[in-house]
């Protein structure tokens, strides 16, 4: 089943380039959501993960702060 | 066996790779992340050649330099360097295992952790160390800046494009950073309200983000209302996989001589991790250069006294 891979990011931020990097090399499709300049997006990404720090992933609902390679691994079901 | 292994791909490790590459000598590089604390520079303006790049942008010129040498930075963590014989035994967190002749250690330094309370419960929830990374999250709002060095002020000079006032808590009676330019532009902004001789004392918040910092002044406790902390209290050097191979000084950093060397012969230091003053990018490719002309030489004599 295909999953839904939100990414909440800054256009600043290295570990939210890393995490883009990370995924387009795993061939995953995600929505990139940049909250510097959408305060309803940004909102929503405090919510979600209770977090003012970037980058958070939400992937089908789960959610992952930062860029954590062995949880986005698990998630996401790659090698 | 390689020839040398290199800790590290900020500044230093990068531009040791590169004249390793050039040497042809046998070489891995080893780091979590390409780009080090350079990548966290918002405004890189006294590396020669390049004076209006961000740290992002001068990282990519670091990275298509590597690429013309197809060096691949191995996405791992050295854990461990141990003697092995006349060589060195690298260990990763991934498990993987290295023989080398040399060892430059480029690790770095991660930013040092405010010790009050409420710093540790309310991080990410408006408690930032990097002011370039989560600062545009900050827009039109109130902000402090813990500290008064360099990086205070070159955190404060990103939050003037973003946030809607900015108190500067520094301890010391003024600013301290050296780049007077910069400290220039932030004393000029009329956003930007600089509370020197002040120490910070505790982080409040409410519904689980930060609203409040408490600091004390003159024997008096004061109170202002933001909503984003920026912590710029200094550096720790990343020396933990070293520790017991070479001498370090009493602030972590490892002891080398002119020529990079530290105190275990084939091991060498370059960048900010070292005891020498001076952390800037333009400085640690220097140091990463320096040091590995330095291992190429103890190589080839190496050689000759190894046939």
């Amino acid at each position: 089943m295909k999953m839904t891979v939100k990414i909440y990011t800054t256009p600043t931020c290295p570990w939210c380039k890393k995490t883009k990097e990370f995924l387009k090399k795993n061939n995953i499709d995600f929505e990139n959501i940049d909250v510097s300049s959408d305060k309803e997006a940004q909102k929503e990404m405090k919510e979600k993960s209770g977090q003012l720090g970037v980058p958070v992933i939400d992937i089908d609902g789960d959610i992952i702060v930062g860029f954590d390679k062995d949880k986005l691994k698990e998630k996401l079901d790659i090698d | 066996m390689l020839d040398v292994l290199i800790i590290g791909a900020g500044a230093a490790g990068i531009t040791a790779a590169i004249y390793a590459a050039r040497a042809e000598l046998k070489f891995e590089i080893i780091s979590k992340d390409v780009g080090g604390l350079t990548l966290w520079s918002p405004d890189i303006e006294n590396y020669p050649g390049y004076h209006d790049l961000n740290g992002i942008e001068l990282v990519e010129k670091f990275k298509e330099h590597m690429d013309q040498y197809d060096i691949k930075v191995k996405d791992d963590t050295v854990e461990k360097v141990e003697k092995k014989d006349n060589n060195f035994l690298v260990k990763t967190k991934e498990g993987r295992e290295y023989e080398t002749k040399t060892v430059i250690v480029c690790s770095g330094s991660s930013p040092r952790k405010l010790k009050v309370d409420g710093a540790e419960k309310y991080e990410g929830k408006g408690v930032a160390y990097c002011a370039t990374c989560d600062g545009p999250l900050f827009k039109d709002k109130d902000v402090a800046v813990v500290g008064g060095g360099d990086s205070a002020v070159t955190s404060a000079q990103t939050l003037l494009k973003i946030a809607n006032k900015i108190h500067i808590i520094n301890r010391g009676d003024e600013l301290t950073g050296r780049d007077k330019e910069r400290i220039k532009k932030v004393k000029e902004s009329d956003k930007v309200e600089i509370i020197n001789n002040a120490d910070t004392k505790e982080i409040l918040g409410k519904d689980d983000f930060v609203n409040k910092l408490k600091y004390e002044k003159d024997g008096e406790e004061k109170t202002i209302d933001v909503e984003g902390i920026f912590v710029e209290i200094g550096h720790i050097r990343n020396t933990d996989m070293v520790k017991n191979l070479i001498k370090l000084n009493d602030k972590n950093e490892i002891i080398v001589d002119e020529s990079g060397a530290a105190s275990e012969k084939g091991v060498y230091a370059a960048g900010d991790v070292t005891s020498l003053p001076g952390k800037q990018t333009v400085i640690a490719c220097g140091d990463g250069s320096r040091t590995l002309l330095t291992a190429f030489d103890y190589i080839s004599k190496k050689g000759e006294s190894d046939d």
